[in-house]
């Protein structure tokens, strides 16, 4: 009897254990199996039983996947475009959060729910009147209107989350700073923004992963090769290169490694600020 | 802006002519900074609404006037506007593939949205249960799966899922179902929907269950120590505490799936472009299809739009609790 209960405790202990560890393996698999095949040689990967730990290393997709043509335009592209936008968007978003924030006008409430609903905005089936308004401007396969869609795409969510990153800071610093005789935008710089680094850092994290993974946009605007982004070159990779998985899964790590990394870094950032970014606004 | 700050301006300094002219300019700058204070958080806005106005705005009305418009690609390479009233709409409520296309969108969507929120709220609580090191060790691994790039996430179920040489395929086989050994995932609507409703629903469930692990975290130990004080059991102290304490963010991220899950235009599309035989096609790839790749533009932007309004009522009871939560706290 005590024996089975004993048993039954022990199994009660165990179980989330079990669970989580298989839970693990599941979600990561997808993930390693991507790096797997990368570094494996072709006849690792093109065989009857699949070879779950390679060990025979080789570089030679990486080297298929960086000598493809444009590689290194569309980095320069993706890194250009992608850090431009984030940075508009940070210095916009910086302004009007602060204002929505810290001050009491007419008009607040609605501005802060418009901006809520921008959040929303459905860009992806949007994308024909884009099309027609960037092809009117004459500006197809251009890297600008890009930069500019982006910066607006990731803009409410960065608005919003700075907003509550700056309401958090307490108002008394910001005046005490202004008895002691700094102008209103001089204790902005000196003692809010100092503080508000973190929150920057998870929302341009943010920022920066939609406009990096942006993949409608950029297939409608930019048909040209070499004004393209990594997202299409990407999924064009296994037509192009004739189902060479190497390669394919090559491409795919060396888009998805920047993404990863700044995750696995800021993971705990990332949360706090989606969760204050997404849920609440 | 000047002129605005010149009118006011000139009552005060009018008043204080009789106290000698010595104080008149600090008052003045005074009055003249109470005024740009005013005129501050406008100006502060301005970049923001301009950008939204221009960038999402205009965008958003172009699309509607688009969709009153026969544009194919004569008027598109001549440059014509042809208005031709409802037209699109007619045509687009009257066709049986467009709605279609909706339901299938619809039930794509809820399928996915009650996948990801059971499994998510399973993982969560699973993770409020762990010890810190195998808590970590299934973070680091959600993290990994949420990180992962949707374009080069679909990539990697495409090779997952390979008809040759896929690991499932092989899996498959070696667990006795032989007839699955070569089997084509992407060659019918129903696979193909589970291949990608796999991803999306393997790339969604971390958002779900590391937010609602953190929500737990808040709910005060008093809650659980006054329920057992009470003789709740582990049961009723889950549904009388924990429930009724997730029940908001449950709610609000139920409506966040719908809305990313219901514009899943890259996964659907890159997987295998809304094939075979356009039966995979969602309503965003169905708009861009119709619209960009049949060059039908007036006829895509009917359906965009119709997309928007559909989603719309597919998240009003959702956009109406959260503009009244904020109304209530400004």
């Amino acid at each position: 009897m005590s024996r089975s209960r004993s048993t039954a405790s022990r199994l009660r202990r165990i179980w989330p254990n079990a669970l989580a560890t298989v839970l693990t393996l599941v979600f990561v698999f997808p993930v390693y199996w991507m790096f797997a095949t990368a570094f494996k040689p072709t006849g690792d990967i093109i065989s009857e039983d699949p070879v779950w730990f390679p060990l025979d290393f080789t570089f030679e997709h990486f080297q298929t996947a960086v000598t493809a043509d444009n590689f290194w335009t569309l980095v320069r592209n993706s890194v250009t475009v992608t850090g431009l936008a984030v940075l508009f968007s940070l210095v916009i978003a910086l302004l009007a959060s602060f204002a929505l924030a810290r001050m009491r006008f007419k008009g607040r409430r609605g501005f802060i729910i418009a901006f809520m609903l921008a959040q929303m905005a459905p860009w992806e089936v949007m994308v024909i009147a884009i099309y027609m308004l960037v092809r009117d401007a004459d500006m197809l396969n251009s890297l600008v209107p890009l930069t500019l869609f982006y910066m607006m795409m990731v803009l409410p969510f960065t608005l919003l989350t700075l907003r509550g990153f700056v309401g958090a800071i307490p108002k008394d610093l910001e005046e005490s700073a202004m008895v002691d005789g700094c102008s209103r935008p001089q204790a902005f710089i000196k003692v809010i923004l100092p503080l508000l680094a973190p929150g920057l850092m998870a929302t341009s994290l943010f920022g920066f992963i939609t406009a990096w993974n942006e993949f409608p946009m950029v297939l409608i605007l930019n048909k040209q090769a070499e004004a393209q982004t990594l997202p299409l070159w990407i999924s064009k990779f296994q037509t192009v290169f004739g189902d060479d998985w190497g390669a394919t899964m090559a491409a795919s790590s060396l888009f998805a490694i920047p993404i990863l990394l700044l995750f696995l870094f800021l993971q705990r950032k990332a949360v706090s600020g989606l969760t204050a970014g997404a849920v609440k606004g | 802006m000047t002129v605005q700050t010149e009118r006011p301006d000139s009552r005060p300094a009018e008043v204080l002519k009789a106290d000698g002219g010595e104080r008149r300019a600090p008052r003045r700058t005074a009055a003249a900074r109470a005024r740009t204070t005013a005129l501050a958080p406008y100006l502060l806005l301005f970049p923001a609404l301009a950008a939204t106005l221009l960038l999402l705005g205009w965008p958003l009305v172009k699309n509607g006037l688009l969709s009153f418009q026969n544009l194919n690609m004569r008027q598109l390479i001549q440059h014509l506007t042809e208005w031709n009233g409802i037209d699109n709409y007619a045509e687009v409520l009257a066709s049986s593939e467009f709605w279609r296309v909706a339901v299938r969108s619809v039930l794509f969507t809820g399928a996915n949205v009650v996948l990801i929120m059971i499994f998510g709220t399973l993982v969560g609580l699973l993770l409020a249960r762990l010890g810190s090191k195998m808590r970590l060790t299934l973070l680091i691994g959600l993290v990994l799966a949420w990180a992962m790039p949707p374009i080069a996430g679909t990539t990697v179920f495409q090779w997952l899922f390979a008809q040759r040489f896929g690991v499932v395929n092989w899996v498959l086989d070696k667990l006795g179902f032989h007839s699955m050994a070569d089997h084509n995932w992407l060659g019918t609507q129903f696979s193909t929907f589970a291949v990608v409703t796999l991803l999306i629903v393997w790339q969604s469930i971390p958002f779900v269950a590391i937010n609602l692990y953190a929500a737990t975290t808040t709910i005060p130990k008093e809650l659980y120590e006054a329920a057992s004080l009470d003789g709740a059991g582990a049961w009723t102290s889950f549904t009388s505490v924990t429930m009724p304490f997730l029940r908001p963010f449950l709610l609000a991220t139920t409506f966040l799936e719908v809305i990313w899950v219901f514009k899943a235009f890259t996964q659907v599309f890159a997987i295998n472009e809304g094939g075979p035989d356009r039966l995979t096609e969602i309503l965003p790839v169905y708009a861009y299809i119709e619209g960009f790749g049949n060059q039908h533009f007036g006829m895509g932007s009917a359906i965009a739009l119709l997309t928007i309004v559909i989603l719309l009522a597919l998240t009003s009871y959702y956009l109406r609790i959260v503009l009244k939560q904020e109304e209530d706290e400004l």
